[in-house]
Formats: structure tokens, sequence, C-alpha cells
């Protein structure tokens, strides 16, 4: 009964969030003078087999970005420069994998473990300024993402080429590109080669912060940061690790395209994916497959938003309402349910005190 | 970590939020006027889809949509138009065209050369849908039968309005605000700074970018394009010309904040048509890029039965680029302007395609 009751607890917060989400995303249409029937007819119809693939591999990279800031806000660290990490080391990444200075898939290792360290160094400039300066992080990746952006688009106009109106990256050499997985005979997309990399990255986030000492520290960090220096944790030392590996983690996040789809940087690469991940990480409460739920409601909210325009004659841009609602109504409900998991407690407390059977056992 | 995750949230929300409201504008406008709801004609069923912003820019998009209503009014044509949303990948796109050619559309129009791979990949699965992408490429990836790009000489056009500029210029300095520093917006300014230098090189000619790669920023905010124009009178220059779309808006705010003497120059479509009433007499010219002619005999030539496939280039010679004579501000210098023109035509002047 007791487990019941907390399982149904643990789901009602997400639920509660989402049917709230449905309904004021529903009500924002009616304001607008949209048809919400045709809205939710849309949203909710099974996807086809190559939008399914599309959910997936949207959700991966989502689900890296989600992991990369889950790592700061774990150690209350809020790193909004995911995008900037990301974008520096995909082109970083890029740009090594084209010098191709090792055959076919040791190019491959060898680039993302590149993608990983341009992603850790550029977060460190952020780490770095936090412990010896005292600058906040939260100002320092944001100017990060802007010089990142700029840097970037500087440094592609010197190495790179052009393709009709863009510029790229020379070309990653065949040798080291991972081929799709094709999911369904009859689908024209396929799954990223490179999901597995989303795959491992969450195992090796739930297995570090939950078995290891350095998991610990950084949650205790997170907790209270007193009580973690009181029991003898190094905090700056804390903040620079967890920095790089969140950093390392956002360099991951254009592997699977650059080494699946575009084989090369270009000035059209998406954009947003570092913003998304915030968001994301905070629909998954930080937890590994929290986020994985979170990624795959992003996903799926945004795919199923492209017939919209076309089917129901509803602007795609009402799906950034319902994101943006859907993380609202999660952070707020959690903290209904808190509280009223609170309430639950005390009464139980409260009547275990009143009774004069388990009275013993409390005296006892 | 409760008051971290509060300021998480309200900053993931403001920035979901804003994208929201950033579009909002054109999605109103979409709804106030609307050629394609209850178009049901016998002609194409054309599938346009827009770039991020979609209508209501007064430049680049609307363009496009002036040629989608004619190929309804004229061809009896039926339509559809989609918007992008932000943020998207390839993989977005490609889908968007997909979803247009498995409800029947055909031709698709693609506005932008940020859909050429995707349409490049999708003509591939349909061979029956012809595809046409505005400033596209789609051919330079992969040579199709039903694939078109339909782009333009935007450095002659541009030239031609150097050649106002510098003629009506005193201050003997003038300006040029891009939107997304790449191969497209140089060309707008290569031939802009090509114009003014052939009439007197000794002229200052002021640049900025809005953004290195970020669409959005460049494009879509009129805010950046008002900064970087008054920037530029503050800075002595007398004349701006702005190829930035949306953002362009600004810097017709900037003009009009800088009061009698200063002039802008509109691109795209005739801006002085579309402007505040007290901005008119602001607007010089503008560099016309016929995207409507282009949007509408692409549609022509597919109701005939040839719609053309490789690259279509549009320039002064076949009309597909020109300025605008609107407001009467340049008829006193129209005759230079035609000589160039006329040079450009003829080969004599070759403008450069890069700065």
């Amino acid at each position: 009964m007791k487990t019941l009751q907390r399982a149904g607890l643990a789901l009602a917060a997400p639920v509660l969030a989402l049917v709230v989400a449905g309904i004021i995303t529903s009500l924002v249409l009616v304001a607008a003078g949209d048809d919400p029937a045709a809205f939710w007819e849309t949203m909710l119809a099974w996807p086809e087999n190559r939008s399914l693939v599309n959910i997936i591999n949207e959700a991966s990279v989502l689900y890296l970005s989600g992991l990369a800031a889950a790592i700061g806000f774990r150690m209350n660290l809020f790193n909004i420069g995911v995008e900037g990490q990301y974008r520096v080391a995909t082109f970083v990444a890029a740009y090594f994998a084209a010098q191709a200075f090792l055959p076919g898939y040791l190019n491959t290792v060898a680039t993302i473990l590149v993608a990983m360290l341009a992603g850790a160094a550029w977060a460190g400039i952020a780490a770095l300024l936090r412990v010896t300066r005292g600058v906040s992080e939260v100002i320092s990746t944001i100017m990060l993402n802007a010089i990142a952006v700029s840097l970037v688009a500087y440094l592609l106009r010197k190495v790179g080429s052009r393709e009709g109106q863009t510029i790229v990256t020379d070309t990653v050499p065949q040798s080291g590109w991972i081929p799709g997985i094709s999911l369904f005979p009859d689908s024209v997309t396929d799954m990223y080669g490179l999901v597995f990399l989303a795959v491992l990255a969450g195992i090796g986030f739930s297995v570090l912060l939950n078995r290891t000492r350095f998991g610990f520290d950084l949650r205790a960090t997170g907790h209270s940061e007193s009580a973690a220096v009181a029991s003898g944790v190094d905090v700056k030392r804390m903040v620079i690790y967890s920095m790089l590996l969140s950093g390392a983690v956002a360099g991951l996040i254009g592997m699977p395209n650059l080494f699946g789809v575009s084989h090369n940087y270009g000035s059209t690469i998406q954009t947003g994916i570092g913003f998304a991940g915030i968001a994301v990480a905070l629909l998954g409460r930080n937890h590994p497959l929290g986020i994985a739920a979170g990624a795959l409601i992003f996903a799926y909210l945004s795919e199923q938003a492209n017939p919209l325009g076309i089917l129901a004659g509803i602007s795609p841009e009402i799906i950034a309402v319902t994101q943006g609602v859907v993380v609202l109504c999660v952070v707020i409900a959690y903290e209904v349910v808190r509280r009223y998991r609170n309430k639950l407690e005390q009464r139980a407390v409260a009547e275990a005190l009143e009774a004069p059977g388990p009275s013993k056992e409390v005296t006892a | 970590m409760r008051r971290l995750t509060k300021i998480a949230a309200a900053s993931a929300v403001l920035a979901l939020a804003l994208t929201g409201c950033g579009n909002d504008e054109t999605g109103s406008t979409t709804g106030s006027e609307d050629i394609c709801e209850g178009s049901s004609g016998n002609g194409p069923k054309i599938g346009l889809a827009y770039d991020v912003g979609g209508r209501g820019d007064q430049s680049f998009n609307d363009s496009a949509y002036v040629g989608l209503k004619k190929a309804v009014d004229d061809l009896d044509a039926s339509c559809k138009e989609v918007e992008a949303g932000t943020g998207e990948n390839d993989a977005d796109r490609e889908e968007r065209l997909r979803l247009l050619a498995d409800a029947g559309f055909n031709p698709v129009v693609a506005v932008g050369f940020v859909y050429s791979p995707a349409v490049a990949t999708v003509a591939a699965e349909y061979p029956d849908v012809n595809f046409g992408v505005v400033d596209g490429y789609a051919t330079a990836i992969k040579e199709q039968k039903n694939v078109a790009d339909l782009t333009f000489a935007e450095n002659e056009g541009s030239f031609l309005v150097g050649v106002a500029a510098a003629l009506k210029t005193e201050a003997k300095n003038v300006g040029f605000v891009g939107g997304v520093n790449g191969p497209l917006i140089q060309k707008f300014e290569a031939g802009f700074k090509a114009g003014v230098e052939a009439v007197d090189p000794k002229i200052e000619i002021q640049t900025q970018y809005l953004s290195q790669d970020d669409p959005q920023q460049g494009f879509e905010n009129p805010a950046g394009g008002e900064t970087a124009a008054t920037g530029m009178y503050d800075n002595g220059a007398d004349i701006v010309y702005h190829a930035a779309g949306k953002s362009g808006l600004g810097v017709f705010d900037a003009v009009e904040a800088a009061g009698e003497g200063y002039w802008a120059i509109g691109v795209d479509s005739d801006q002085y048509l579309t402007v505040d009433e007290a901005q008119k007499k602001h607007i010089l010219t503008s560099m016309l890029k016929r995207i409507d002619t282009a949007v509408f005999e692409y549609a022509e030539a597919f109701d005939g039965g040839s719609a053309p496939s490789g690259f279509v280039t549009y320039d002064l010679k076949s009309g597909g680029v020109d300025y605008s004579t609107s407001g009467g501000f340049v008829d006193d210098i129209t005759d230079q302007i035609d000589k160039y023109k006329d040079q450009i035509i003829a080969g004599e002047v070759k403008v450069p395609t890069a700065p």
C-alpha cells in the first residue's frame, strides 16, 4: 500500500503537468482562433515510421544536451553555455576529422575524444573564471556562447570553402563515417549510427553519480555547499571537474550528425540544441531516465508539429508555447506534489503518535 | 537546488516564450490576409515552404508571397504555405517537404537557400514532384531533372542602388547593413560597394553584419538593424542600404529618427510601398529582387508542362533584379543609373560577387 502510494505520487507530478499543459495549450489555440480538435488530432496521430526515426534521432541529441546541463545542475552550477560548447566542439571535431590524421574508425574515435576535449576546454574557461575570480558561471557562459558563435564563424571562413550559399569545412573521409541504421524497411530516414553514444553517456552519468566518490561529492555539494566543505570536499576542484565534464558531454552533441549525415561543419548547423537541453534536463529532474523521457517528449512534440501547418492550418510555432508550458507545469507540479507528500507524512506521523498501539514503538 | 530550478525554469520558459513572440507577428499577418485559404482552383497545387519568419517581413518572404498570389489569380492555382520553426535541422526541413509532396502539392517551392540540401534529398524520393528553391544550390549538390534553383544576380541590382547612393550622398559617406555574413549577403555588399566606387572611389563605405551565422539574429532582428543603422548615421553616413530581411524595418526606424536629409535604401521588394507613411520620404530607392517573378514563372512553366531544372538565373538582363523609382527621389539621376545598367547588361561592366 505504501509503495503503491509512493509510486502514484511520483507519477502524479509529470502526469498532472502534461494534462495541465495540454489544457493551457488548448486555451491558447481557442484564444488565437484555431481549432484545438484539429491540433490534438494531428499531435496524437501515430507518427509514420520515418517520423519515428526522426524522433529517436532528435531525442538522442537532446538527451546528450540535457545530460550536459544536468551535470552542472546536480552541482548547483548553471551551465547555460552548452550551446557554445557544442558549437566549438563540433567545429573543432569536423576540422580535425577532415585532416585524416588517423585511418578509418581510429579517426572517428579520435575525433570524438577531440570533440569532448574541445567542449571541456570551452567550459573550462567559465570554470576557471568562477574559481579564480568568482565570476558567476551564468554570466560567463552566456557571454562565452556569443563569443563561440562569432569565433567559430570567423574560423570557418578561414578554413572552410563555399558550398552554394553556405561555407563548410572539408568533408570527413568516408572511411570514418558511421552509416545510419535502417529501422523500418519502408522508412526513407535512418537512425543515427551514433545513437548509442547517447545511451553510453546516460549509463556513464548514472554510474558516475550514484556509484562513485566523485558523484557523491557532486551531489553533496549540490545539496549544501557548507556541509560539503565541512565533510572535506574541495568545492573549487569540484566546480572545475563538473564544468569540464559538462562541456565534454556537450561536445558529443554534434557527433551523431557529423559522422552520420552532414560529414562537415557548415554555417547552417542546427542552433538552439544547447538551450533546449536546459529545458529537457529540468523536465527530467536531472535524472538519467527522466531526461530521456524529457528528450523524447520534446522530440515528439517538434516532430509532430511538422504536419500542423499543412494538415491542420495551425502555425507550428504553437509547439514552442506547449514546450514552455510543459516545463513550467512540471516545475509547479513537482512543488505541489512535494507539499502534498509532506502533508501526508506529517499526518501519518501525527496519527502514529496519537494511536495507542504503535505509541509503544515510538517510545521504544 | 530548488532556487536554481526556479531560475532555470524561468529562463527556459522565457527563452521559449521569446521564440514564440518573435514569430507571433507573422502568425497574425498570415491570418489576416491569406490567399491560400479557400483557394481551390484547378491549376497547379503549389506548396510553398518559408524559412524562419515566414510572411510579414515586407521583404524577402513577402515577395515570394506576391508571386504565389499571382499564380493563384492568373493560373487558377491552389496553394498551401508552411512556415519553419526555429532551430531546425535538415531532417525537419526534409520532413516538411515530404509532407507537402505527400499531400499532393506539386510543384513545391522552398523559399531560402537553407532548403537546398533537404530538396536535394527529398526530390530523389519523389521523382514525379517538381521542386524549386529560391536562392538555392540543390543542383550543385545533386543534379536532378525535377529540381530548379531560382537564383538572382543580387550583385548587379545592388550595384545600381550603390550608384544611386553615390550620386545622392552629400556627406560622401554611406553604409551597408547585412543580415548574416555569408556568401549570399556578401553578393549584395560587393555589388553595392562596386557601384559606389564606380561613381566616386573616395566615398567612405561603412559595413556591418548583424550576425555571423544566426539567421534569427540576422534577418529577424529589427532592433539590431536599428542599432546598426543609427551607429552609421551617427558616424557620418547619410544613406544606408540594408540586405537584412525583416531587420531592415529597424533601419527604416533609424532613418526616420535621424530626420531630414537622411536616406535608407530598401531591398527585395519595393519597400517605399510598404513602410509607414512617415518613413516614405526617406526611402531613396529599393533594390528589387523579383522573387515574385521567379516563383510565378516557375509555377507558370510547370503549368505549361515544362518546369525548368538546374540553375535558373534572374539578372538585370532578364529583369530579375532592378531598382525602384517609387517616390521619385531618384528621378534626376535615372539617366546615369540606366547608363550603368546598360553597360552591365552589355557585359562591359563586370560586377564582383564577393567583397
